[in-house]
């Protein structure tokens, strides 16, 4: 009973939601509208459920002093702070909520992503190499593009940022939308497999 | 080891270096590289030039904190002209940490026009769900958001006067740095409600929308922080992305040389190897 009666409830949910969209008329339409407020409202308890995970793995991990417990009563502190603040103060300019939020969180976030450029360079000097026809057009396509959406690329040739925008609007567009329709077929493929109960990864547990 | 070994194992601390020199000299001394604006970037910001004074837009800033850099220029000057046309923004959040980005660049291009929070824009807060958030705003407004972020109720919000779903809006612009975001606009605002969609998103992430911008989807597509200089440029005033274009500049050209170097050293090895084996 465990595994069919979310397997029901997939089945119904989805099939309805599918007529619906061809039938927008009642009673479909009216059923797609309730299934949309539900799905908001599981998802604001979702939202809830995984601070409440969050808690209780952290909370393990430092009751046991495991490896690097240190960074879960940072990760606890900060939680637990930003929530006390920004519920008591508000969220708004001059309050501490805000003072922390463009002080603390956005340049910590913003240097970890910044990382990148670091890992993107070195990784290109060791890795990106002309082995091949279909290497050496990806590396003079990449050239062209990072040149030519830069100032410096116009300073280097004037057409270049032209031929950087054509690259990306005819090439890539090309490209995309293959990727774009692979993805499509993909999504409606599985959507039919959780659908009918084929597949069923996403009930946990493993195959039963 | 020869010389051509030591530069195939260079050790990559040097190529932190100059990339760190590469992003901080130009910070500091600034070249001050002429910003060319591209075709995407002209259609946003016609689109908005369009509109007549008055007009409500809808903008949703869907970014959090570590793709700010890249995504709050642009959001704040879309936003600094949306308030020099006189037009009224009405703010939407489908990543939580958008509130408070989306808010500041709000305030501060309210600041500089003279602009009142609830008569000429408003910031509707975040609401949990993506796509379905969208489709609600489709349904009824007032269903998903019937409070601002600051808790005020919509019906005590002038600028709400009237707004039960996307028809009063006559553009949508998203700031996006992924999902949910541009794709999940484009399929319900602009698809299902014929909406008018301009979107700004990361430049890793803008290649994807450009089948879009092809077929009308999309209106106009600000990519990241060129993108962002681009529209600066068309605002005439120096904004934070007009600043790091130089720094991008440099960047770009020492990854390519990076890119180069490597392939020039891959290949003086491979004609050694060749060689001895002769």
């Amino acid at each position: 009973m465990r595994r069919q009666v979310p397997l029901i409830i997939t089945f119904i949910a989805g099939t309805i939601m599918i007529i619906a969209y061809f039938i927008p008329r009642e009673p479909f339409g009216g059923l797609r509208q309730r299934f949309s407020v539900w799905f908001l409202i599981i998802a604001a308890f979702a939202l809830i459920l995984g601070i409440g995970n969050l808690i209780k793995i952290h909370g393990k991990r430092i009751s046991r002093q495991s490896a690097g417990w240190g960074y879960s009563v940072v990760l606890l502190v900060g939680l637990a702070a930003m929530s006390v603040l920004g519920i008591g103060w508000g969220i708004e300019r001059s309050t501490p909520f805000h003072y922390l939020f463009w002080n603390m969180q956005i340049p910590l976030s913003a240097t970890m992503f910044a990382l990148l450029a670091f890992f993107v360079a070195s990784a290109s000097y060791r890795a990106f190499r002309i082995r091949s026809f279909e290497a050496t057009l990806l590396l003079a396509a990449a050239v062209v593009v990072m040149l030519g959406r830069v100032p410096l690329g116009n300073l280097l040739w004037p057409r270049l940022p032209a031929v950087a925008n054509w690259i990306m609007t005819f090439p890539n567009t090309a490209g995309q939308r293959a990727i774009m329709i692979g993805i499509a077929l993909g999504v409606v493929s599985s959507s039919l497999r959780i659908i009918l109960g084929i597949e069923r990864t996403y009930l946990g547990g493993g195959q039963q | 080891m020869s010389a051509i070994e030591k530069l195939r194992n260079i050790d990559r601390r040097f190529i932190f270096i100059a990339i760190a020199l590469a992003v901080i000299v130009p910070l500091l001394f600034p070249i001050g590289l002429p910003v060319t604006v591209s075709p995407s970037v002209q259609k946003l910001y016609d689109a908005i030039e369009e509109l007549p004074p008055g007009s409500k837009v809808l903008m949703s800033f869907d970014y959090g904190t570590s793709t700010m850099p890249e995504v709050y220029p642009m959001n704040l000057a879309v936003a600094q002209h949306c308030f020099s046309r006189d037009l009224k923004v009405v703010g939407t959040v489908l990543w939580p940490e958008g509130v408070s980005l989306g808010q500041n660049a709000l305030e501060i291009a309210a600041e500089k026009y003279g602009k009142v929070y609830g008569t000429d824009y408003v910031n509707l807060g975040y609401k949990v769900g993506g796509m379905v958030v969208i489709q609600a705003i489709g349904r009824d407004i007032r269903e998903i958001f019937p409070e601002d972020f600051r808790g005020t109720p919509i019906e005590e919000l002038p600028i709400m006067e009237g707004v039960r779903n996307f028809d009063r809006f006559r553009l949508v612009v998203t700031f996006s740095a992924g999902d949910p975001g541009v794709r999940e606009w484009v399929m319900i605002a602009q698809a299902r409600y014929h909406k008018k969609v301009g979107a700004g998103c990361t430049a890793v992430s803008a290649p994807a929308f450009y089948p879009y911008l092809d077929t009308g989807q999309l209106v106009g597509l600000l990519g990241g922080m060129k993108g962002a200089a681009e529209y600066e440029k068309l605002l005439q005033s120096q904004g934070p992305a007009t600043a790091g274009m130089d720094a991008q500049s440099v960047a770009h050209a020492v990854i390519i040389c990076f890119i180069l170097f490597g392939n020039l050293v891959m290949l003086i090895t491979k004609r050694k190897t060749e060689r001895r084996s002769l």
